[in-house]
């Protein structure tokens, strides 16, 4: 039964009851609630425990940056979530909550026992002590320490939810629907500016839905509210709730978080749970409002203790009273408005204590007038009750002495040590803040971006003076975006506003030392932690923070920031503005990890690239390998054959008769222009101009250090076209680092890229019957080794399809590869088929490339070289063009290192016994006998079976290997030494026959 | 210095805490140093430390525009691993682990080293290659690291996703046992706390703004916010902004500075063992003692010296992080922030003398120049006492650029620090 449920208060209807558990027991709330209202409804307050000491806890606030009311929710397999604050979460029928961070009950925590102890772990405590014996750290003492660490357990299967982004241009964005972001939201979409306007919450009101008595253009606020929001849509506004702006990036880039379906009681069916908002806005106007600032005072943790705004949003939003006999502290007038709200509903006030000396006269005289006890010049020096507050003890101050205490029995102590300015966005941009001494508290100074703050974010504070700025900043904002307007401020009748003042920990009595003010609830960090950082040496306030752990808890120090300034800048003897606070991270709340992944999850984690002739290959039973983006065909398994049994297959079949190879996911660039030879001079080793069209020559292209990074088949298609190939992996670095030539080294060069890797798809036809298969489907080029000889390249057509043919071999067999419009892939590679069908062609994966590749002794960039491997290294100094003037990479080629004696040369190794198989990455030494750290003279970089060969072997980058050809080396592995031969990497056909056919 | 212990922590829990005393003094700059070292972060506090520990040189300052381990010190994902391709790396980043092993003891501060195990996804034959290699020549080398299946890769880490349907299914794993984390704070208090006790000035808030050379080209000093300081010897370890301090004595760095980012998600129970690298992804976690998964991130594309990256990275960090564990996509994104990383065009870092006489450097360490703290500052305060690099740093010279000689980690391995 709802003990705490006030008839005809709340924003929401009272119909309808919402059931929920909390730890197993069931309950009743009403649609509108969150978790916390609904079970304040019940007289519950305990809802956590905190992270160091186990202390009981309840709410503090009413909204999102709550540190104490943290829950489990769940909903289901794959839809647990820890550390949910329970003043954010709306009820949904059926939710299941359950309290954490505790061993037992949450009434009863075994953990507490922390609390008995608390001494022993004061601020830094574990820098200290732990350090004996050495190999206990990570053996005893951390594992301890991390199982009583952490809040909520962690989910534990894959979540079934969906997550959305979403892209969004706008004029102006407008984050926070408060009283300022509505009057600027409506002056701007008055002047006809296209605005966004967002929201954290469930409905736009802000502060209007806890303080329904003020009137606004003669209007009750909620009915002012409703026409706003109408003539808002009227104006096409877009009008984003529960949507948090995360953070503020360059350029007014701002992430948008938008919760769609954690309120709902069923959402429908594959529904995005959250969506993320890419927000780029001509004009952003900030109107977060401010923050209630706790009072740090002994025991000001206790559940029952809350801040007085939090306790009047409970009342006048939820229709929800927090307690019987509330007693108020405070330091700022806005905590009596509080107070009178509760009184109003039928509390007892138990005492307003006020820390003042002077509050201000329009708030006594109310209070006056409902016969509240009001002390001034009061402190408090600590309270009482274990799971709910019962009392606290306040005293007299006068002239900085604290006089004799007294007891207040009370069932809740609603606090208010005055408002800050929510900054964080703002400072996200690097926008300056400067320190208001008449305020006392930071304020928006300089921005770096296109934004404008507006109400109570600039330290204005009542809702005349949030409405009147909101208008006047909307206008700007419009202005600057080019639009006629003029700003209209609402009238506002029964404005609740007030001044305050700002305290470190409050005066107390008694030890001081063992007094127990929290300034960051959540991780335990009191006062006098903060004031032992700084005695131990931490002045910068960025020490403080780590040093203690203020402001480092789940709310971000949106509760401790600003109490944790003031104790600490007491504390070194500085002015606040000269400590400063802490750098504001984003994001503004917690976001999952789900929000940020959006749609890139399982299969869409990133695309895969597929050739048009990959359907055939999973037609047909291929095994695939990623390479890069691509999914690429490895081998084509027979019913029980496994990959070196297929890959044996597949590599006599193709030096036997004839192997078909999907060689579509080779980079193509199409290099252009009247200056594409001297671009060509300029970017690989090779020579150019003397290439006639209509011949192919392989080319390297070296970074800027002299080393390889990339190589491929160039075709001369005309005067001024070059069809350049790449590899797979490099297709995209290669094409960047041409451009990056051409826009930045080059300029003057006409010259024209253009990526074709998708535009054709390649065939590679290899084997003594390869023109056998290829010469029928061939119209318009002469296939004859006299008219067609190696390292050739025609437009012809095959198979009917336009296409440009290379002569050109990677196997070493007699080759040809078809490159054809990419629509007509498949149906070439099934016309080769056919056609192949009476030489028993043989489809072949990446695998078996490899292979053969290897047994010519032909590289893989990115295997056989590593990025430190010269064109000598790889025994490829052929491809130089010695009379050159300039390549990128030429001048390094002339460096002392790559120039010197004793580099690593790539070399043939074949093992003593040809069945063992050297692993790749294997390393190489002279000496076996050595002891560690052996000297090793390099590594092998493929290694395979060879069915040409009957055996394995395998290529190295030896250390002067060229020089130790015919001379053993070894190669240590834990199976034990082998023993292995430097040979050539010419391990086929060395003097090239099969080409010549 | 007061002693810390657990019987020091009983004893001030019973009389209110009243024992302790400042961990260092702030100090103000004298006139003249013996050694001046620039960027009070744990590489140049640590260097201070050895200097006086070992080197017997005390009469030592270390500056900071800021406060001390407020840069890459304080920024970092905490990995401290040693499997390296190369040797020279394969010695630097051991010997900087064998220092890591106790250097709690030897600090007297609890910076709580712990050896959980780093383990290294692969995702391809490439990154398979790639990591059996390092795995062999880590084992002649002496360094701990070893191979294992993906199910063995599961056994050690239970959220990590070996299902073979995943994008990027995993093919193995390279396991360095004896890698871990520290408490990156604690470090460099620790080492400024031990290098006060032995007379090191530590000086906060005072940036550097110049260094100083003398009519034969020797240093002289540098000039800062709080004026003119002499000093024969400068050493420079600051990160991001080296390449700015060593332009201003004319010499040229081969870096490129970009922003890096990282995370922590809220606290949770121990649900993550050990550390989890897969670069082909780009996705680095473990969780801290606090309960927070901590993730690193990727550099932004471009160079810049803002310390605060773009979403888009981020974004793509936590749908790799959520493809390899995705038991962790209702997890929640605390805090993020960035820091300048200083990137060689090898990716190994330069430690050692300079063209100007007097003037040394420790840069260049890019994403992974944590792991390296203890051997980083303990080889730069040999060079900068000997006036000549100790042999472990020797070969990370700055002359290796013109000649040719890299340490090609980058190249190698394509595995970021």
């Amino acid at each position: 039964m709802s003990t705490h449920r006030i008839a005809g208060k709340g924003r929401f209807d009272h119909g309808g009851p919402v059931r929920f558990t909390f730890d197993g027991k069931r309950y009743e709330g009403r649609r509108g609630d969150t978790i916390a209202s609904a079970l304040l409804a019940h007289g519950v307050h305990l809802m956590g425990r905190s992270f160091k000491y186990h202390r009981p806890r309840g709410p503090v606030c009413a909204g999102t940056e709550e540190p104490n009311a943290l829950v489990e929710t769940s909903r289901g397999k794959g839809r647990f979530e820890p550390n949910t604050r329970a003043t954010a979460q709306e009820l949904r029928e059926g939710l299941e909550v359950r309290s954490q961070n505790r061993i037992g009950s949450l009434a009863f925590d075994l953990q507490a026992v922390n609390d008995l102890v608390h001494p022993l772990f004061s601020a830094g405590f574990y820098y200290k002590t732990f350090m004996w014996p050495r190999s206990f750290w990570d053996r005893v003492y951390e594992p301890v320490i991390r199982r009583a660490a952490g809040l909520g357990r962690a989910p534990d299967a894959p979540d079934p939810d969906r997550y959305a982004h979403r892209n969004l241009h706008t004029e102006l964005l407008v984050i926070g629907a408060g009283p300022a972001g509505l009057a600027a939201a409506l002056a701007a979409a008055r002047a006809g500016a296209e605005v966004t306007l967002v929201d954290e919450h469930a409905e736009m009101g802000g502060a209007l839905l806890s303080d329904p008595d003020v009137v606004i253009d003669g209007k009750p606020a909620w009915d002012w509210l409703a026409a706003a929001l109408a003539e808002l849509d009227r104006l096409g506004v877009r009008r984003l709730t529960r949507t948090t702006a995360i953070g503020y990036y360059h350029q007014n880039f701002v992430g948008l978080c938008q919760k769609l379906t954690d309120h709902l009681d069923e959402p429908p069916e594959g529904a995005p749970r959250e969506r993320m908002w890419h927000v780029r806005a001509v004009r952003v106007i900030l109107a977060q409002g401010a923050l209630e600032k706790p009072l740090v005072f002994d025991g000001n943790d206790r559940p029952g203790v809350m801040l007085a705004g939090a306790a009047q949003t409970y009342l006048n939003r939820y229709g929800v009273l927090v307690g019987d006999t509330p007693a108020i502290v405070t330091s700022h007038d806005s905590a009596y408005h509080a107070a009178f709200d509760l009184a109003d509903a039928g509390a007892k006030v138990a005492a307003i204590v006020d820390v003042r000396a002077a509050p201000g006269e329009g708030v006594l005289v109310e209070a006056r007038r409902r016969g509240i006890e009001v002390l001034t010049s009061h402190t408090v020096t600590g309270t009482n009750g274990r799971l709910r507050v019962k009392s606290l003890r306040v005293a007299p101050v006068s002239g900085g002495r604290v006089g004799a205490a007294r007891t207040i029995a009370c069932d809740c102590v609603l606090m208010c040590g005055g408002w800050t300015p929510s900054l964080h966005l703002f400072s996200h941009t690097k926008g300056t803040l400067k320190w208001d001494e008449a305020l006392d508290a930071f304020l928006p100074d300089r921005s770096a971006e296109e934004c404008h703050i507006a109400g109570a974010g600039r330290g204005l504070w009542g809702y005349g003076a949030a409405l009147a700025d909101g208008a006047e900043i909307g206008v700007t904002a419009a202005r600057a975006l080019g639009l006629d307007a003029e700003a209209a401020a609402p009238v506002v009748e029964r404005d609740r506003t007030g001044t305050g003042e700002t305290f470190k920990e409050l005066p107390t009595d008694g030890d001081a030392g063992r007094k127990r003010a929290f300034v960051d609830f959540q991780n335990d960090v009191t006062a006098k932690d903060i004031r032992l950082a700084v005695k131990e040496g931490m002045r910068s306030i960025e020490h403080v923070k780590r040093y203690t752990t203020n402001g480092m808890a789940t709310d971000q120090g949106k509760m401790s920031n600003v109490n944790g300034l003031m104790i600490a800048s007491d504390a070194v003897g500085k002015a606040p503005p000269q400590v400063g606070l802490t750098t504001f991270r984003p994001p503004y709340t917690p976001t999952t990890f789900g929000a940020f992944a959006g749609y890139h999850r399982g299969r869409h984690f990133e695309v895969t690239r597929r050739t048009p002739i990959d359907p055939w290959a999973e037609a047909h039973g291929a095994a695939f390998e990623p390479v890069s983006l691509w999914r690429r065909a490895w081998y084509f398994p027979k019913a029980g054959e496994d990959m070196d049994a297929a890959v044996a297959r597949e590599c006599a079949a193709t030096r036997g008769s004839v192997g078909i190879f999907d060689a579509s996911t080779l980079g193509k660039i199409e290099v252009q222009g009247p200056d594409a030879v001297e671009f060509m001079n300029r970017m690989y080793t090779n020579p150019w101009t003397k290439l006639g069209i209509g011949r192919a020559r392989y080319g390297l292209l070296l970074g800027e250090d002299g080393y390889i990074r990339d190589d491929g088949v160039i075709g001369r298609l005309g005067e001024d076209l070059f069809h350049v190939t790449t590899t797979t992996g490099g297709a995209a670095r290669v094409l960047n680092m041409m451009e990056d030539y051409i826009q930045t080294e080059w300029p003057d060069l006409k010259v024209w890229l253009t990526s074709t890797t998708e535009q054709w798809a390649t065939v590679a036809l290899n084997g003594p019957n390869a023109r056998r298969v290829l010469e029928p489907l061939v119209e318009g080029q002469d296939l004859s080794a006299e008219a067609f000889p190696h390292m050739s390249v025609a437009e012809c057509t095959v198979a009917g399809f336009p296409a440009r043919l290379f002569r050109i071999s990677f196997t070493g067999e007699l080759g040809f590869e078809i490159n054809v419009p990419a629509r007509h892939g498949l149906a070439l590679w099934e016309a080769l088929m056919k056609e192949g069908e009476r030489y028993d062609i043989c489809p072949y994966g990446t695998e078996t490339m490899h292979v053969l590749r290897a047994e010519k002794g032909f590289i893989i960039v990115g295997q056989d070289t590593d990025g430190t491997v010269t064109p000598d290294d790889a025994g490829l100094s052929w491809a130089i063009g010695k009379k050159k003037a300039d390549f990128v990479g030429m001048r390094s080629l002339r460096r002392p290192d790559l120039v010197a004696e004793g580099r690593k040369q790539l070399v043939g190794l074949m093992t003593e016994d040809g069945d063992v198989k050297l692993d790749e990455g294997a390393q190489v030494v002279a000496d076996p006998e050595q002891a560690l750290p052996m000297k090793m003279i390099g590594h092998v970089t493929s290694s395979y079976y060879s069915a040409a060969l009957g055996r394995h072997f395998a290529m190295a980058l030896v250390e002067g290997g060229r020089d130790l050809e015919g001379r053993d080396v070894f190669v240590p592995t834990p199976e034990g030494i082998r023993r292995a031969t430097v040979t050539t990497t010419a391990f086929y056909d060395p003097a090239g026959e099969r080409l010549k056919v | 210095m007061t002693r810390f212990s657990g019987m020091a922590v009983l004893k001030n829990a019973l009389n209110g805490h009243k024992g302790w005393r400042e961990q260092w003094p702030d100090s103000e700059p004298k006139k003249e140093y013996d050694v001046i070292i620039v960027g009070a972060g744990a590489h140049g506090l640590g260097a201070a430390y050895y200097l006086a520990q070992e080197h017997g040189i005390t009469d030592v300052a270390v500056i900071d525009k800021g406060w001390l381990g407020g840069g890459n010190t304080g920024r970092n994902t905490t990995i401290i691993r040693s499997n390296y391709l190369y040797d020279e790396s394969a010695r630097m980043y051991d010997h900087a682990l064998d220092l890591w092993e106790g250097l709690s003891q030897e600090l007297n501060y609890n910076v709580m080293f712990s050896r959980r195990g780093v383990m290294m996804l692969a995702h391809n034959v490439h990154d398979v290659q790639s990591f059996q290699r390092h795995v062999h020549s880590n084992r002649l080398n002496g360094v701990d690291n070893r191979w294992l299946t993906p199910e063995e890769a599961k056994r050690f880490c239970p959220p990590l996703n070996i299902s073979r349907d995943a994008r990027y299914p995993v093919m193995g794993a390279a396991l360095q046992m004896r890698a871990g984390t520290a408490r990156h704070d604690a470090v460099a208090w620790g080492y400024a706390r031990a290098a006060a006790a032995r007379g090191v000035d530590i000086i906060q808030n005072c940036p550097v703004l110049a260094v100083r050379r003398g009519p034969d080209g020797a240093v002289e000093g540098v000039d800062t916010g709080k004026g003119f300081i002499r000093a024969k010897k400068v050493a420079i370890s600051a990160a991001g902004h080296t390449s700015v301090v060593m332009q201003s004595a004319d010499v040229r760095m081969p870096l490129e500075s970009y922003p890096l980012q990282a995370l922590v998600s809220e606290p949770v129970k121990p649900c993550f063992p050990c550390v989890v690298m897969s670069n082909a992804v780009h996705a680095y976690m473990s969780q801290s003692d606090k309960g927070e998964l901590v993730i690193g991130s990727g550099t932004d594309q471009y160079v810049s010296y803002s310390q605060r990256g773009g979403l888009p990275l981020i974004e793509h960090t936590l749908a790799a992080i959520c493809e390899v564990f995705p038991i962790f996509t209702r997890m929640r994104m605390l805090r993020k922030w960035g820091g300048i990383v200083d990137v060689t065009p090898d990716r190994s870092a330069i430690v050692g003398k300079t063209p100007v006489k007097g003037l040394y450097v420790n840069c260049g360490w890019g994403t992974g120049g944590f792991k390296a703290t203890p051997g980083a500052a303990h080889t730069l305060a040999h060079t900068v006492a000997r006036d000549e690099p100790h042999p472990i740093n020797a070969p990370f010279t700055l002359e290796r650029f013109t000649t040719g000689r890299l340490i090609d980690e980058a190249a190698a391995a394509a595995v970021a620090h």
